[in-house]
Formats: structure tokens, sequence, C-alpha cells
């Protein structure tokens, strides 16, 4: 079974090239912590009913966090005999995937958190990019201007 | 006689229909639940029946139903 390789990358592309590798994840969204939809394997009606029911998942399990009195959520597993739902949750940003039944649970997390890192990673190339233009842009006019 | 040979292979099979029909709940069961992981690496596991996860567990149903009807 292969997993994601960490690579600089959009999140429609980090999506796409999980659901290649990963023969056990059907299904993928990635979403604020609020509800609000990043990107998904699936169409936007469906991508936002699962953003949304994950969200509430998510609230409840970090209600149980609050009356156990740990730590933050980092992740989380529901699993039925249709199937299992994975959340991973990373600062205001979670990744959720559907597999089928008994599914390989350390690997699916694995990948999981490797695809909200590729994400935040290229996220943050994006706006080093947008600062380095900014900053030529500004050099240049400043070239201009002397 | 040839009733108690009746009888016998009868009560061998209800017992054994029943004993599947109980192993099966019971698999059923025990392979519904919610595990929940902290970031200190620590794990809480909610199995079914348990009130946390018999509020939560509709969640994560409705999820594998979207995704189901997304296909």
């Amino acid at each position: 079974m292969a997993c994601a390789s960490v690579e600089i990358v959009d999140a429609a592309a980090a999506i796409a090239e999980l659901r290649e590798l990963s023969t056990q994840i059907q299904t993928i969204v990635v979403c604020g912590r609020n509800g609000a939809l990043l990107s998904a394997s699936v169409q936007d009606a469906a991508a936002a009913r699962i953003a949304e029911a994950a969200v509430s998942l998510a609230d409840g399990a970090d209600q149980v966090r609050a009356d156990l009195g740990r730590e933050a959520l980092a992740q989380l597993q529901a699993a039925t005999p249709d199937g299992s739902v994975f959340v991973v949750c990373d600062g205001d940003r979670m990744a959720v995937a559907t597999t089928g039944s008994d599914p390989t649970i350390g690997l699916v997390f694995y990948d999981l958190k490797t695809l909200l890192r590729q994400i935040a990673e290229g996220n943050g190339a994006a706006a080093d990019g947008a600062v380095a233009n900014g900053a030529a842009v500004a050099e240049e006019d400043g070239d201009g201007a002397a | 006689m040839a009733r108690r040979k009746l009888v016998v292979p009868v009560v061998i099979g209800a017992g054994s229909f029943l004993g599947t029909v109980l192993y099966r709940r019971r698999s059923v069961r025990n392979r519904t639940r919610l595990d929940v992981y902290f970031d200190d690496g620590s794990m809480v596991s909610l199995a079914a029946g348990s009130p946390d996860a018999d509020r939560l567990m509709p969640h994560a149903e409705a999820v594998l139903a979207a995704a189901g009807e997304a296909g």
C-alpha cells in the first residue's frame, strides 16, 4: 500500500493524488473547523453535507475531550459495520475521509495528516510567493522611480 | 425412539442458529465504536451503547450516507 508523499501542492491536486494512491479511502473532504469547504473528492453539495456532519462529529468529540479534561482533539475514527469515518484536525482545518469496513487505521490517519501538511505547505508557499512577488514589484517600482 | 431421533437434530440445529445470531449481533456491536485521539497522544474508545457514542454516531452515519450518495 502506498502513502502520499510530501510535496508542495494545492488542495485539489493533493486530494487527487491521495485518491490515486490509497486503495482504502473512498471519499475525502478538507474543510475548516467551521465547516467551510476547502476542497473535496466529491461534488460540492455532497461535500458540504459531509463537512457539516463531520463538524458536528468533531464538536461532539471536543465536548467529550472537555468533559474528560484532556488536551486538544487531534483525530478520531468512527467505525461502523458499513464503513469508517476519519477526521484529522490541524489548527482551524480538518480532513475528513470515509473508508470501507476494517481499514488500516494507522495508514489512513497518516495519509490524512500528510494531506493536511501538503495543503498547509502549499498555502505557505503561495503566501511566500505572493510576498516575494510583492517585494519584486516594489523593487521594480523603486528602480523605476530612481 | 423415532421421535427422539427427530428431536435431537432439531434441538442442535436451533441451538446453532441461535448461537450464530447472538454471535453476529455481538460482533456487529463490537465493530461500532468511536475512537477519539488527543494532542497528548492519549485515546478514548467509546463503545456502541455508551451515551457519548450514541450521541455522536448518528453524525458519523450521516457522513457515510452523504459519501454513499455521492458515489
